[in-house]
Parts: structure tokens; C-alpha cells; sequence
């Protein structure tokens, strides 16, 4: 067995049990702790840059495709559109939005409760309202739509 | 055996090179073993032996071990001329450049952790440059990208640790004379 193992991994193998009980901490040099501390707050810091795309910023409402508002997620507050057949209204609360109530038979929009993700939507067929979140301008124009 | 026709010059230095890149092969096909969870995230243990060589004989013989690792690992593991072949090729590079930088840094103030943190964060970049260039047409890799960024951070430090262990015992004479030519010939 110890035959098949090349020469230069067995060296390293028999070096590394002759190393013995040396503490790990003693391999690490000051640059070593500086480089390390800054590479992990560049690897944190990459999370939130590289995966903000699904945030959403601002809640568009349309009726009819045509834009009727855009509500910024970041204040709470109610809206209220006129559609077809009654009023749908929208409820905004930081970091989400939701159709609070609407005139349709089967309330699909209004079941899909909280969209918390950019390109989310809720459509409100009978009364011609839809509700979309919106992410970072132009970051997600890849997706008509995203659907959780 | 027959014997060979051609007799090819070998000097000490090329056995040295080649039981070390002996040592990443084994390495490299051991690692391939592991399962990853996700495609390119692997301990990169062969990386070890280069850091050591690195240390203890230079750049060159350091990128000798790492692109015969390349070479002869994916050609063990069935890989050479595969995507995941210039993947892993572009990543040697890409550290062997970086770690032509780092071995300039001050010794006294940084060690192999360093230069293996760094040259893992340089192999994961030039990996994901080529897959953007050449197998992903568009802008989805690099939301994996704090992924990668974690396993490099993770695995370079934890490599840089274990070559730190290595180089702090003194060389062995076995390790510094050169094999003779008797010795390479009874292996298998």
C-alpha cells in the first residue's frame, strides 16, 4: 500500500505527522489576519451586491397595461384604483405590497398575498388591474415576469 | 520490460518536479472523488503542493507542478480536453500569475495563508471569466459568485494552513537529494 503513494505525497505525509502538536495559530502572520479580515468582508459584502437584484424597490400599478402609479416601498400606505368592474386596493408596506381587496369573483390577486421579490406580480383579470414590483432600474428587464 | 532506445538527459530538478506533481496528481484524483454541491467548488488540495514548492524551489518549479497537475490529473480523471479541463487550466493560471505577485510580499508579515487566499480568489476568477466568456453567454454566473467567493475564501485559508504546517518542519534530506534514477525505475 504505502508502495503506491508517490514518493513526494509520502514526504509530505510523513512531515505532516512529524509536525506534531504545532498550534495552527503560530502559521498565521499579522499580513495573514489583515488579508484574511479584508478577503472575508469582501466575500460579506459581495452577498448583498451581487444578490440585491430580487429586491424590490417600488410597487407599478397598471390598469389596462397603461401605468396608473408607482408606489416606492418604503413608506406604508393604501392606494386605491378604479378598475372595470369596482376598486381594487393596493396596501404598501416596507419591503412588500399586496392587493388588500378586489371586486373579482375568485379573488386570485388578493389570495396571492405579500410580493416581497422584484418582477412579483398580482393580477387582477376581471377588474384589469395588475400590481408588479419593480427592482433596480434596467437590473432584471431580462424577466417579463417572475411568479413564487 | 524492453529497454528504451532513446535516452532523454533527466536532471535532479526534473525528478523533484515530477514527485511533487506525482503528489498533486494523486491529490487532484483523490479530490475528484468528493462530491461538491455545486460545479467548481472543490478543496483544490493539489494547490497545497504547489504553495510548498513555491516556498522551497521558486515560481517556475511551482507552475511546473501546477500545469502537470492540470495536464495529467484531467487525463487520469478523464477530463482532458473537457470544459472542466480548461476551467481548472484557466484557474492555474490565473493563481500562478497572482502567486508571481505574492511571493514578492514581505515574509515577515505574510505567509502561505496569504498567498493561498490570494491565489484561490485569482483560480475562482479565472474560472468564472472563462465560463462568462465561453460556456455562459450571459450575466447569470456571477450571481454565484459570493458562492465561490465563500468555498475560495473557506479552502484557500484552510490550504494555506496546512502548507504552513508543511513548511515549517525543516527539510529532510530526502526531500532536498535528488532521486536516483535506480529508485524511479523500480515503481511500478
Amino acid at each position: 500500500m504505502n508502495e503506491r503513494i508517490p514518493d513526494g505525497l509520502r514526504e509530505l505525509l510523513a512531515h505532516a505527522t512529524a509536525a506534531g502538536h504545532l498550534p495552527w495559530r503560530r502559521l498565521l502572520k499579522p499580513g495573514d489576519w489583515l488579508l484574511l479580515v479584508c478577503a472575508a468582508a469582501l466575500v460579506a459584502a459581495s452577498y448583498p451586491l451581487l444578490w440585491r437584484g430580487g429586491v424590490a424597490d417600488r410597487a407599478i400599478v397598471r390598469r389596462d397595461g397603461q401605468l396608473v402609479t408607482e408606489l416606492a416601498l418604503n413608506i406604508p400606505r393604501k392606494y386605491a384604483v378604479a378598475g372595470a368592474i369596482g376598486t381594487t386596493v393596493i396596501e404598501v408596506q416596507p419591503g412588500r405590497a399586496r392587493v388588500l381587496s378586489d371586486p373579482g369573483p375568485r379573488q386570485y390577486c388578493v389570495q396571492q398575498g405579500w410580493l416581497t421579490r422584484a418582477n412579483a406580480v398580482a393580477i387582477c383579470a376581471p377588474n384589469h388591474v395588475t400590481l408588479q414590483l419593480a427592482g433596480r432600474s434596467g437590473q432584471n428587464g431580462a424577466y417579463d415576469t417572475l411568479n413564487y | 520490460m524492453t529497454r528504451s532506445t532513446i535516452e532523454l538527459p533527466v536532471t535532479a530538478d526534473d525528478y523533484r518536479i515530477a514527485r511533487y506533481a506525482a503528489a498533486a496528481i494523486a491529490l487532484t484524483v483523490a479530490e475528484a472523488a468528493l462530491p461538491s454541491p455545486l460545479p467548481g467548488i472543490k478543496p483544490g488540495l493539489a494547490n497545497i503542493i504547489v504553495l510548498v514548492v513555491l516556498t522551497r524551489y521558486g515560481w517556475t518549479d511551482a507552475a511546473w507542478v501546477s500545469l502537470l497537475r492540470v495536464v495529467a490529473g484531467s487525463l487520469v480523471i478523464g477530463q482532458f480536453l473537457a470544459p472542466g479541463f480548461f476551467l481548472a487550466l484557466a484557474g492555474a493560471l490565473c493563481s500562478l500569475a497572482v502567486l508571481a505577485l505574492a511571493q514578492h510580499l514581505p515574509p515577515r508579515v505574510f505567509g502561505p495563508v496569504s498567498a493561498s487566499v490570494l491565489a484561490a480568489f485569482a483560480h475562482i476568477g479565472g474560472q468564472i471569466a472563462l465560463a462568462r466568456i465561453w460556456l455562459v453567454p450571459h450575466d447569470g454566473v456571477f450571481y454565484l459568485l459570493p458562492l465561490f467567493a465563500t468555498a475560495a475564501l473557506v479552502f484557500g485559508t484552510i490550504n494555506g494552513l496546512v502548507a504552513a504546517r508543511l513548511l515549517a518542519i525543516p527539510v529532510t534530506a530526502a526531500v532536498t537529494s535528488p532521486a536516483t534514477p535506480s529508485s524511479v525505475k523500480a515503481a511500478p
